[in-house]
């Protein structure tokens, strides 16, 4: 059948059985590479992309389910200026950070990341409640290199320069 | 291979009339029981989409009840207020159903449409006393979810009958709720067992207590001979007496993830600590 769907902001056309995943269309159909599979069964997280604006593991979505929706990947989380491409502060903390290695979950990671961050989940959390707070949204994201430390490390950075550490500053400031 | 039809209806009543139409189409929500490992199963014949079915969405107050529909994702149901404020077990059930990922397609309708002995919710559901509205072109009719699950994955649900909503009665104010799961570890596993119970106190005694358990027999259980051990108990006591009736109550089994033995110990000692905390 014939599926509309929004991806990274552009309208996309796909002529595809209904059933096939998401994951596949992405790959096969549109060449965004970006989103890897790692399990087929929506325990690794791997397969991460938005779907509109929350999530999910592609590798669980049939593709007729996105007919009329929104798709993001990780190829649309960086910022377009001209023909120069500015990564999204996720991105540019995990590489900072060491939170890549390998590389197969970080697409994934990326993507729950900059859900993390953009929507200030840690807003208003000391850095031990935040912490514990990551592991628990990155817990259907699953890696095999880094122990996860550096990765947890890369999201409070990232969280940090959007507004956290200011936020904390403060608080430290009025007792 | 020939391309599987699609539908995916804007309306209940659409969705009825496809429904009946088409018994042997893939009934389709969230996707996280149907759609595991997809690409290495029998492609079906035909889906029939409810996902984002406005209809099957939303969580309402309903006179002495709150109403959620079928559609409604664990995402939503872990932070809605009425939720939250009335019905903390549900809340905290939704928080562990696997990961964020899985809890931003997983939905309740799914949860009790696949009625697996290992549902999160569905232990939640029965100490709640939660009845289940399922509809078709024949009429609409409630039936409470104890009677729903009839064995292993097997439910009341008729060939032609969608899950439209579940309705869970307001408790008493001197209601106390818990809810508890034990997994290998915290986040998106699945659970060795796991149980929800709400109990009516006067003072320090028991008045009253419904205790729903999951992992513990092939199917969501309530604990009836369990509730009864306990009334007119204090606290402390129907601890005890929960501890010593929990192992002939339930039924585990032994497979990859627990020993029937480890099952009946956990199970013993989870529901000793509903009412000692
Ligand atoms: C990695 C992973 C981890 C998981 N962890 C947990 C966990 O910790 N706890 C847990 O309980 N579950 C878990 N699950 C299972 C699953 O996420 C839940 O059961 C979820 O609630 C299913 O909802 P869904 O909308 O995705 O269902 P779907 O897969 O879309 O459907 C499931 C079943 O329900 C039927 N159905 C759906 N909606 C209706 C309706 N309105 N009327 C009639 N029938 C309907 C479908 O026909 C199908 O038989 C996990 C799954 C995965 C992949
Ligand atoms: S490939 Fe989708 S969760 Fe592992
Ligand atoms: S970097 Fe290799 S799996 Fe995470």
């Amino acid at each position: 059948m014939k599926i509309e769907m929004n991806v990274n902001g552009a309208a996309r056309v796909v002529e595809a059985s209904p059933y096939r995943r998401l994951l596949d269309v992405l790959r096969e159909d549109l060449r965004l590479t970006g989103t890897k599979e790692g399990c087929g069964e929506g325990e690794c997280g791997a397969c991460t992309v938005s779907l509109d604006g929350e999530t999910v593991n592609s590798c669980l979505v049939a593709v007729a389910q996105c007919h009329g929706r929104t798709v993001k990947t990780v190829e649309g989380l960086a910022a377009q200026q001209g023909d120069k491409e500015i990564l999204h502060a996720v991105q540019t903390a995990l590489v900072r950070c060491g939170g890549a290695q390998c590389g197969i979950c970080t697409p994934g990671i990326a993507m729950c990341a900059a859900d993390i961050v953009e929507r200030e989940l840690l807003h208003d959390q000391d850095l031990q409640q935040a912490r514990v707070m990551v592991r628990e949204l990155l817990a259907g994201n699953i890696c095999r290199c880094t122990g996860y430390q550096l990765i947890v490390d890369a999201v409070i950075e990232a969280a940090s320069e959007v507004g956290l550490q200011r936020r904390e500053r403060a608080s430290r400031r009025t007792p | 291979m020939s391309e599987p039809l699609y539908a995916r209806p804007t309306s209940v009543a659409e969705a009825l009339e496809l429904r009946a139409a088409h018994p042997d189409w893939m009934l389709l929500a969230g996707g996280t029981d149907l759609l595991v490992d997809s690409n290495h199963r029998k492609v079906p014949v035909g889906m029939l989409d409810l996902w984002r079915l406005a209809a099957l969405g939303g969580i309402r107050q309903r006179d002495a009840a709150i109403e959620i529909g079928a559609g409604t994702t664990w995402l939503e149901i872990e932070r809605h207020p009425l939720v939250r404020v009335g019905f903390l077990p549900l809340a905290e059930a939704a928080r562990e159903i696997g990961a964020r990922q899985i809890q931003a397609r997983g939905t309740i309708g799914g949860n009790i449409g696949t009625s697996s002995p290992v549902g999160d919710s569905l232990p939640v559901l029965l100490a709640l006393d939660a009845e289940i509205e399922v509809a078709s072109v024949r009429g609409s009719r409630r039936v409470p979810y104890r009677d729903y699950c009839v064995g292993y994955r097997k439910t009341a649900l008729a060939a032609d009958e969608l899950i439209i909503a579940v309705h869970l009665p307001t408790p008493v104010a001197s209601t106390r709720m818990v809810w508890r799961k034990v997994g290998t570890r915290k986040a998106q596993s699945i659970s060795k067992v796991m149980g929800a119970a709400t109990m009516v106190l006067d003072g320090g005694t028991v008045v009253s207590a419904r205790i729903g358990m999951g992992a513990v027999a092939d199917r969501p259980i309530r604990l009836t001979a369990v509730e009864q051990a306990v009334v007119g108990l204090s606290l402390l006591q129907a601890a005890e007496a929960a501890r010593a009736a929990v192992p002939a109550a339930i039924a585990p089994i032994s497979d990859i993830r627990s020993t029937s033995d480890y099952r009946r110990a956990v199970a013993a000692n989870l529901v000793a600590r509903f009412f000692a905390v």
